[in-house]
């Protein structure tokens, strides 16, 4: 049955038109698009025609598989050392590039571990996107609830009558109307490893004790510096959404609240928590999907580097649709990252539904 | 069990003052009704008294104790308010027991006084929902239980019944009414509705501006009024109003005339009005009556409009000689519009108020 919507509404539908075909254009119809190249060898620029390639990709990607090494031994069974002490294994190379085992073909070492005398290797086929998958997830796991968490107590502090407190508002509000790319290029100085104000603020808090550090040049600290830096940019953003949840609140309730003999933290534990919880779903959804997203931090402040310690998915799939020209392979990597945020978002949902 | 004193109370949001010194006694399971007009400070002043409020000036003693500077929990009170302020989140079983979970209550007795405040309610089947499944009137009763609860010396309520629609006010107004008698507690509650105050109180308190107009019975307020605001302000329609001379006064008698009301002679006590003096005569729409014969009556007009109510017949009517009056007769009267009308009143029923 037409609905009301869609009948004898043509003006409406010719107004709604224009927005209707750019985003189908460059939204919808992409979209679309991604499932179907990630399935074929597609790229930017070929002459060679395009062919379907089934799930290739995915198995180039998602390829796994665990070896296990054993050590070397001498003719009389001992343990071969190495020049360190450590016990001397056969390199992996000698599994992967085996006609013995076809299956691990072109894979690549990505971590190992030890397990009695052997070792244990973790081989995958696309190690930088395995890299990229992890630092991607790590930086979700820490980036949203630290923002949320943040921009929820920065809102607690300015949702108060005093003099003033819009100039705060208006502060902390601040890094979310600069553009991503200004402040990457602002924090690439703040974090700099020679001259940057960081070091020397730390250096001048400690009277020269600091040692300092090379922030986003060092593979150990480039990834937590990214993660500061774009919370401190977001959380804004997520605070004025939680001060809309709380200007919600009825003031009632906290005066019964106070009436009743709630504390500080019992009113915030019955009255404010509770009335927040739309609010909550609401930040944490779209906080995890930003994180997901996260590109123009990498691009410009690291490229993915230092060792490929700040890899992250949106990056390699654009690294790898444009700057390879294998528009098939970054697409797979788009399917892969909708497909983990969908099933984040719909695992979301279930843990905060209505019960 | 507490009485309740306000001496000298005030209260001032920067240099506006809205709570002009008032002192009010109420006594030990009294119950008080502040009413007033919008802004007259009558919330404020209850406000005050549970603590949400803090008072610029003045005392306040709740049972013999100074609380001015005591936080709400301690003052021994619990607090009703219009939009009812049961969380949305707890169930009703939840709600009630709230300041008993704060506090630390042990189960077992936090679950009996929960039983007890549900049995005089009536409400045990509800313990179980959540507020969105409760209409207005059961939600205000959760907040009431959760009054009860607490076991409190003195009840605030804030006009607890003005979200409710017309019937069901009416059942809440008689169940509060029933409560305190169950009870015995005092009770301070804020209305702007004089119905509620004229048959829930003890004891009434007019406000205007932030100062007391008048307190005392509920019957002594309709039959004395202090001055003409309480007069116009309670009884429903408003009393009538007419600038008047004084012709004569003598303690007991005052004559008094105007353009198109011949001389009467009132039957006023008090003193204070002085013969070739203005005043004015105060007459209640229900003490008008009507003459069958035209010409005969103190009051002549035309009919202006008419409200017919079954048991009651209210009629604007513009007098002859300038001026209207309301009058509310008795029975169902089919007046015609337009046609000429004569009203009289017994002279003992009239008031008599100083112009100011």
């Amino acid at each position: 049955m037409a609905s009301k919507l869609t009948r004898s509404n043509g003006a409406g539908w010719a107004f709604a038109l224009p927005g209707f075909g750019l985003i189908a254009l460059f939204i919808v119809l992409p979209f679309f698009f991604a499932f179907g190249l990630s399935l074929t060898n597609q790229r930017l620029i070929s002459p060679n025609p395009t062919e379907y390639v089934g799930f290739a990709n995915y198995r180039d990607l998602l390829g796994l598989a665990v070896i296990t090494l054993e050590p070397e031994r001498d003719e009389a069974g001992q343990l071969v050392r190495e020049a360190d002490g450590g016990i001397a294994y056969p390199r992996v190379r000698t599994v992967t590039r085996s006609d013995d085992y076809p299956q691990y073909r072109g894979m690549r070492e990505w971590f190992r571990w030890q397990s009695g005398d052997n070792a244990r290797v973790v081989i995958a086929s696309d190690v930088v996107f395995m890299k990229a998958l992890v630092n991607t997830l790590t930086f979700v796991v820490v980036v949203a609830p630290v923002q949320a968490g943040l921009a929820l107590v920065l809102a607690l502090l300015i949702n108060q009558k005093l003099r003033g407190v819009n100039v705060f508002r208006a502060i902390y509000f601040m890094p979310v109307v600069v553009s991503i790319v200004v402040v990457s290029l602002l924090w690439r100085f703040i974090y700099d490893g020679n001259d940057g104000l960081l070091n020397n603020m730390l250096v001048g808090l400690t009277f020269g004790l600091f040692e300092p550090v090379d922030w986003l040049g060092n593979p150990d600290t480039a990834l937590g510096a990214i993660m500061a830096m774009s919370v401190w940019q977001g959380v804004g953003f997520h605070m004025v959404i939680w001060l809309a949840g709380l200007q919600t609140i009825s003031p009632t309730l906290y005066e019964a609240a106070d009436i009743e003999g709630a504390s500080k933290w019992q009113a915030f534990r019955y009255v404010t928590w509770p009335g927040l919880r739309n609010t909550a779903i609401l930040i944490l959804i779209v906080i995890t999907m930003q994180a997901f997203a996260l590109f123009a931090q990498v691009d410009v402040m690291t490229n993915g580097g230092p060792l490929d310690s700040t890899q992250v998915l949106v990056f390699q799939a654009v690294e790898r649709g444009y700057g390879r020209q294998d528009i098939s392979g970054g697409s797979t990597i788009s399917v892969i990252l909708f497909l983990i945020v969908l099933a984040i978002s719909l695992l979301q949902r279930w843990l905060t539904r209505e019960r | 069990m507490a009485e309740v004193k306000l001496t000298d109370v005030r209260k001032s949001y920067g240099k506006v003052e809205v709570i002009k010194g008032v002192d009010i006694a109420i006594n030990d399971g009294e119950f008080v009704v502040f009413v007033g007009p919008s802004g007259c400070g009558k919330s404020t002043l209850l406000r005050m008294i549970a603590g949400l409020e803090d008072i610029t000036s003045g005392t306040l003693e709740i049972g013999g104790r100074l609380v001015n500077e005591v936080q709400p929990k301690d003052r021994g009170i619990a607090m009703v308010f219009q939009t009812y302020a049961i969380f949305p989140h707890m169930s009703v079983r939840e709600n009630v027991a709230f300041g008993l979970t704060i506090a630390g209550m042990p189960k077992a007795e936090k679950e009996r006084k929960v039983m007890e405040a549900a049995r005089i309610l009536q409400m045990e089947h509800l313990l179980d929902r959540r507020p969105s499944q409760l209409s207005g009137g059961q939600r205000q009763r959760v907040a009431i239980g959760r009054a009860i609860v607490r076991d409190p010396a003195v009840f605030l309520f804030d006009e607890p019944l003005s979200n409710l629609d017309a019937a069901l006010r009416m059942d809440m107004r008689m169940e509060i009414g029933k409560l305190h008698q169950e009870l015995g507690a005092t009770m301070v509650y804020v209305t702007h509705d004089q119905v509620e105050a004229m048959t829930l109180a003890d004891k009434i308190v007019v406000l205007k501006d932030g100062t007391v107009q008048q307190v005392g019975a509920p019957m002594d307020l309709y039959h004395k009024p202090a001055n003409m605001f309480v007069a116009g302000f309670i009884g429903s329609p408003s009393m009538n109003f007419m600038d008047v001379q004084v012709v004569e006064a003598r303690p007991g008698a005052v004559t008094v005339r105007a353009p198109g009301l011949d001389p009467v002679t009132l039957p006023i006590e008090e003193g204070g009005f002085a013969a070739h003096s203005t005043a004015r005569l105060g007459i209640r729409p229900q003490y008008l009556e009507v003459y069958e014969d035209a010409a005969a009556g103190a009051l002549h007009g035309e009919v202006a409009l008419v409200e017919r109510l079954g048991t009651e017949t209210v009629v604007d009517v513009t007098l002859t000689r300038g001026g209207k009056v309301v009058a509310a007769l008795a029975e169902d009267r089919p007046l015609q519009l337009g046609s000429q009308i004569a009203l009289g009143f017994a002279p003992e029923r009239a008031h008599l108020f100083a112009k100011t």
